[in-house]
């Protein structure tokens, strides 16, 4: 009995240590003060301030349409990845393998640094274009990691079947292979989404001067303390935070589903 | 059997060879497929038989040689474009689909040519889909070909192994192929269902008269469905015929061990239609040169049991193990085993006479490539074989090995063995063998019972008097038969290896 009142207690004191900072940003999103830390009665004058203030309105924006782009093409990208990998030789898949996996493991702050080189170089630093690359070298490994498993439990004859059945190598692709890896290119889709969103390292290291993310716009907002000049990015915080878990509620559940109907596929 | 009253070569290979990295999968194989037959490659894993299979429905390409459909050269089409489908060893139905949908998959890519006449009166000819009605129609027949209507709206996962199998099936005959390929279709069932799918499958043939290729390695099988066999090993054909002359005539000591139980034993023909195993002389029916080394095919269930006074061959019983039908008594004569097969069984170490008729003895010319003998080392890291002791080099049966100055063997772990009296394989090479005047020089002695002229060499066989034993080699030396020689060996030319491993 007591055993159980302590691990209970210990799972508890766990949870608070990691979500004690989130729940305070929530509860000091419903005051109205410039300062953290002081409690000026509940009031939603930051949500009001927020929607109100076209510059955030406009870096939400940014910030969104530039996850969805560097998601998009991460996606095709990294699964036309996995995809040749797969069929390709072992010699060739190997090492292949293995270095479309580097820039998971190097730091973050080394890919930023070389990729604001290379297109100093090439002249396209700090431009859209250096921004979505810059993006899509943060997400694409991610996806090829999301999918290779997928294709690994896939039957490997099913593809030369279709293409038995008087398919061509395309269309064999597009209804017989990708609908198998389908769940793989989704979970992958969704890592660079979350991953492109809450970038700031290469995000700074490639935008273009006059374009802000949340990410940098609230570094930039706090970089001097607490005293921030922009309380309202308090209840963006907030809801970013409960959107993200919707989210993951969502697709949690969803992903529950069709594991349960193919109990009976597992051999 | 079924009757094959056209001639027609379906399928031709034609010295195929396909090579993954440097090795030889299938090695300048050729042979063709009648119209209409169900012809089945066996072999064990590993032989080339599914490589052979892939390269008709176009997965593999043929690294060099041709394939030939109905005449045209086929060897580079790729497989949507071959009037072929297969059924695959693991079914490959595609999970995301119905029964339903997985059966149409190959309909609806097709097109057809429909020829239409316009208004001018011309007629033109428009490659169309098939019309859902069509689909549909031929969809409920494939499914009642392998029983299974009203399984079209059913998801592949529920569905059990043997009617996985069937869709499978149903997905490629849907489609009316000239040739279905089957590879390994029956591997994943139980005994029971495998036997019901064989004689389904037979009947599936039987009824849609088109050409079956089957890939086993199951012999039985083999010899139950196909009109026409191809054993294959190492990548090669051994033998093609069908199943009754694979069974009778096996074409080497591969094929008759594979196909079936058999007792297969070295054989010297002493004369015609006289051959010598066993320390017998058997009456045969099968003509080889006089002194030819042969292999010699006895059935289990060709040898009668007798009284021990009434057999050509006595033996002692050691084992005798109920299959069911029929009894399975070893027996060892001399130094071979003799596995029979019968309804009356024997004890554990009576003495049994045996008797085989001349028609149940076959008789396959042996590829002589080596001198095999069973031997075993000797206390002085000598081995003895073919009556005979020979200095050899044991640390060979252990690589990284060496002697100690005791005489006992060091293994590259460390350990310490002693080889007195292990069983080994000995292998000479013809070429590797001497002979001379000088009794004493050899390790063993023998005549000189046959020569043969090869051309540019003599090949002679030296034969032993205490167990028959023989030595062929080949020299250049001319010798007489009934010389009494003495057999020389160099200890690098013997070539050992272990029976199994020393505990």
């Amino acid at each position: 009995m007591v055993r159980k009142i302590l691990s209970i207690a210990l799972c508890v004191l766990v949870l608070l240590f990691i979500y004690s900072p989130i729940l305070l940003l929530v509860v000091y999103s419903f005051t109205d003060s410039t300062i953290i830390g002081q409690w000026k009665g509940f009031s939603f004058a930051l949500y009001g301030q927020l929607f109100r203030d076209a510059k955030i309105m406009q870096i939400l924006f940014n910030t969104i349409w530039l996850a969805l782009a560097a998601a998009v093409l991460s996606t095709v990208l990294g699964t036309a990845g996995a995809i040749g990998i797969f069929y390709s030789k072992r010699k060739v898949a190997r090492p292949l393998q293995a270095v479309s996996q580097i820039p998971v493991i190097n730091a973050e702050i080394v890919t930023a640094i070389s990729l604001a080189l290379l297109f100093s170089v090439v002249l396209l630093y700090r431009t859209y274009f250096s921004l979505i690359v810059g993006h899509m070298v943060l997400c694409t490994p991610f996806v090829v990691l999301s999918v290779m498993p997928k294709l690994k439990q896939m039957d490997p004859n099913t593809y030369e079947a279709a293409l038995d059945l008087g398919a061509s190598p395309t269309q064999a692709l597009f209804k017989i292979v990708i609908p198998q890896i389908f769940s793989g290119i989704v979970s992958g889709f969704m890592l660079s989404i979350t991953l492109s969103l809450d970038d700031y390292i290469i995000t700074a290291f490639t935008k273009p001067k006059m374009f802000d993310t949340i990410s940098t716009y609230v570094y930039n907002a706090v970089k001097n303390g607490t005293n921030s000049s922009t309380p309202a990015l308090r209840a963006l915080s907030a809801l970013i935070f409960v959107v993200m878990i919707v989210a993951l509620l969502i697709f949690n559940l969803r992903a529950r589903k069709p594991s349960k109907t193919a109990g009976g596929n597992q051999k | 059997m079924a009757e094959l009253k056209k001639e027609e070569k379906i399928i031709e290979i034609v010295n195929v060879t396909k090579m993954f990295d440097d090795t030889a999968a299938v090695e300048d194989v050729s042979f063709y497929v009648r119209k209409g037959e169900f012809i089945t490659f066996l072999g064990p894993s590993g032989c080339g038989k599914t490589t052979t299979l892939r390269m008709i429905a176009g997965f593999d390409i043929p690294t060099t040689g041709k394939i030939l459909l109905s005449g045209k050269d086929i060897t580079n089409l790729p497989p949507n474009k071959r009037p072929v489908n297969t059924v695959f060893q693991r079914y490959a139905l595609f999970p995301h689909y119905n029964i339903y949908d997985n059966i149409a998959f190959g309909l609806k890519l097709k097109k057809i040519p429909v020829t239409y006449v316009n208004d001018k009166g011309e007629t033109y000819t428009k490659y169309q889909k098939l019309t859902r009605k069509e689909i549909d129609e031929k969809v409920k027949n494939a499914l009642a070909v392998v029983d299974l209507e009203g399984f079209e709206k059913r998801s592949v996962s529920t569905l059990s192994g043997g009617q996985q199998q069937r869709v499978a099936i149903a997905r490629a005959i849907v489609n009316e192929p000239e040739i279905l390929l089957l590879d390994e279709p029956l591997g994943a069932l139980d005994l029971k269902m495998r036997k019901e799918m064989q004689i389904e499958l037979k009947e599936m043939h039987r009824k849609l008269g088109i050409t079956f290729i089957y890939v086993t390695h199951d012999q039985e099988e083999a010899l139950t469905m196909s009109d026409t066999i191809v054993v294959m090993k190492d990548g090669k054909i051994q033998q093609i015929g069908t199943p009754t002359s694979i069974y009778n005539e096996p074409a080497n000591a591969f094929v008759a061990d594979f196909i079936g139980d058999s007792n297969i034993l070295n054989g010297t023909m002493i004369d015609k239609y006289t051959v010598r195993f066993c320390n017998h002389n058997f009456k045969c029916v099968d003509d080889f040169e006089k002194n030819e080394k042969v292999d010699v095919v006895v059935r289990p269930e060709d040898i009668k049991m007798s009284d021990k006074k009434d057999g050509m061959l006595v033996g002692k019983v050691v084992s005798v193990v109920f299959k069911g039908v029929h009894y399975e008594i070893t027996a060892i004569v001399g130094r071979s085993e003799m596995v029979i097969q019968s309804t009356q069984s024997r004890n554990v170490g009576d003495v049994i006479g045996m008797i085989i008729e001349p028609d149940d003895i076959h008789i396959m010319k042996k590829a002589f490539t080596v001198n095999k003998y069973d031997g075993y080392i000797t206390k002085k890291n000598t081995v003895v074989f073919g009556d005979g002791e020979f200095d050899c080099d044991v640390t060979t049966l252990y690589p990284g090995s060496h002697l100690d100055e005791e005489g006992y063997l060091i293994t590259a772990n460390g350990e310490k063995l002693d080889l007195t009296d292990t069983d080994v394989n000995v292998e000479v090479d013809l070429t590797a063998i001497e002979i001379s005047d000088n009794a004493e020089e050899g390790g063993a002695r023998g005549h000189i019972v046959s020569l043969i002229y090869k051309g540019d060499h003599y090949q002679y066989i030296v034969r032993t008097e205490e167990n028959e034993e023989d030595f062929v080699l080949d020299t250049e030396d001319l010798w007489n038969e009934n010389d009494y020689v003495s057999v020389k060996i160099k200890p690098e030319n013997i070539r050992i290896s272990l029976k199994q491993e020393i505990k």
